[in-house]
């Protein structure tokens, strides 16, 4: 099996330990049913535990549901764990409620490479997971 | 790092992202997996320790608390936690890791969700190499979750020194680990959830199982611990029994039951070498061929296929 044929990899958390990983759970299945591989880390990993499991998991994506209202502290704090930790190419995806505007400055200066909000399909998150993960495969190829 | 032996080097050297590439590649298979292989010294004082049971049985939630415990007393730990593939889709949920969260953070502690992608031999060579790679960075004791269902979990045995059987209490009369075979590969077994009032009775019952088993050949007789994760009783008592097995083995490395283990194990080897180097063979394409024929006796097939492969040439 090559790179570019292997199945993706996906980190799926709910940071914070408020609230509940429904939303979650339905991302996780749907890209199992796109057959995809998810490790599912359930609620309350911290930035560094999250970025820790990514590294030891090896995964092409960081896919964090956020209900919390925490996004704009504890995504920045995940990006830039990740780049440390020299896993710069992991594609990272945010769910939940986040407001336009965060999104943007998340997108534009925190590395996030997708915000996805309430009204989002599974089909929409699938297309642009797989989409995202071929180029970064292309790029090390 | 495409080298496999630049890769090796790293591992050996304690690099856990390299340990990460390493065991995707080793799941992905194929030539560079092999050349990798080849390359990794897995040191011999490591201990594997194989976790086996049906699916809620406790096997994550255990795994954890004996981790934890065995952090205690100075060992490092990988953990390899393995979950079925949708047949269907082919993708996978690997939820090991919620039962793990307590081991998260700990740098002494390496954990790693694999796919078994439905296939018995392939997993098995994987799980093998991936134990390889855990062992050759070092991680002195390897924890192996199985998936807890069907006949791939009597394989443990294979690749683990000891055999851990999680039972959980009140499954019925019938003890769920006797109709999978699972009960004559333990070497420890584990009440899970003892917490619970209807546990008792289990313990016994395998107690009493476990005696009629073990009456003749072997010395060593099989443990069975009562253990609750949540209650966190039973757990140092079994970190016990799991670790004077490994030092049993040491000290019995040539029984009957690890022979039998052995040659079990190099079948298994075998059947994946053979199916491999003969897929990669032009008499596998001829039958292949035939394949589709109306009427097509696959017995007289595979005589002939094997026939024919004897007669090929071989490279080395
Ligand atoms: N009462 C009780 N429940 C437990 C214990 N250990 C695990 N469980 C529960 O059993 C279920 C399955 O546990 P898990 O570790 O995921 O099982 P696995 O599928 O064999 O890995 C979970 O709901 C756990 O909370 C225990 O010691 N006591
Ligand atoms: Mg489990």
């Amino acid at each position: 099996m090559n790179d570019a044929s292997a199945p993706i990899r996906v980190l799926v958390a709910k940071p914070g330990l408020d609230g509940h990983d429904r939303g979650a759970k339905v991302i996780a299945r749907a890209l199992r049913d796109a057959g995809m591989d998810v490790i599912y880390t359930g609620l309350g990993l911290t930035p560094h535990m999250i970025v820790e499991a990514a590294l030891q998991e090896d995964v092409d994506v960081v896919g964090l549901s956020i209900l919390s209202g925490a996004h704009m502290t504890l995504l920045p704090r995940v990006t830039q764990a990740l780049d440390a930790a020299g896993l710069a190419d992991c594609v990272v995806v945010a769910g939940g409620i986040i407001p336009v505007d965060d999104a943007e400055i998340l997108k534009t200066t925190h590395g996030v490479d997708a915000v996805f909000g309430p009204g989002t399909t599974t089909d929409e998150i699938i297309t642009f997971i797989r989409s995202a993960v071929a180029a970064v495969r292309a790029g090390r190829a | 790092m495409s080298d496999g032996s630049a890769r090796a080097q790293a591992i050996h050297a304690g690099d856990r992202r390299a340990l990460a590439q390493a065991l995707t590649l080793i799941e992905r298979g194929g030539p560079a997996a092999k050349a990798l292989r080849r390359s990794l010294v897995p040191r011999a004082q490591t201990r594997v320790i194989g976790i086996t049971g049906a699916p809620g049985a406790g096997k994550s939630t255990l795994t954890t608390a004996l981790a934890l415990h065995i952090r205690t007393r100075g060992l490092t730990i990988g953990i390899l936690a393995i979950d079925p593939s949708s047949p269907l889709s082919g993708g996978a949920i690997l939820g090991d890791r919620i039962r793990m969260y307590d081991l998260a953070g700990d740098s002494g502690v390496f954990i790693r969700s694999m796919a078994n992608r439905g296939r018995y031999g392939g997993i098995a060579g994987a799980t093998a190499d991936a134990i390889r790679a855990l062992s050759a960075a070092g991680y002195d004791i390897i924890m192996l979750e199985t998936v807890g269902a069907g006949q791939s979990d009597v394989a443990v045995a294979d690749v683990a020194d000891t055999v851990l059987l999680v039972e959980s209490p009140g499954m019925g009369d019938e003890v769920q680990s006797i109709k999978a075979g699972l009960l004559e590969v333990a070497d420890v077994i584990a009440v899970s959830k003892s917490d619970r009032q209807d546990a008792n009775a289990t313990l016994q019952q395998l107690r009493a199982l476990v005696q009629m088993q073990h009456a003749d050949s072997d010395a060593w007789t099989v443990p069975v611990c009562g253990v609750s994760a949540i209650a966190n009783t039973g757990i140092t008592a079994l970190a016990d029994a799991v670790l004077a097995h490994g030092e049993w083995l040491a000290m019995h490395p040539a029984g009957p039951r690890q022979r039998r283990r052995r040659i079990v194990a190099l079948q298994r080897a075998l059947e994946i070498l053979l199916l491999e180097s003969l897929s990669l063979s032009p008499v596998w394409q001829d039958a292949l061929a035939t394949l589709d024929q109306p009427n097509c006796d696959i017995e007289a097939l595979a005589e002939q296929l094997l026939t024919n492969w004897r007669a090929t040439p071989q490279p080395n």
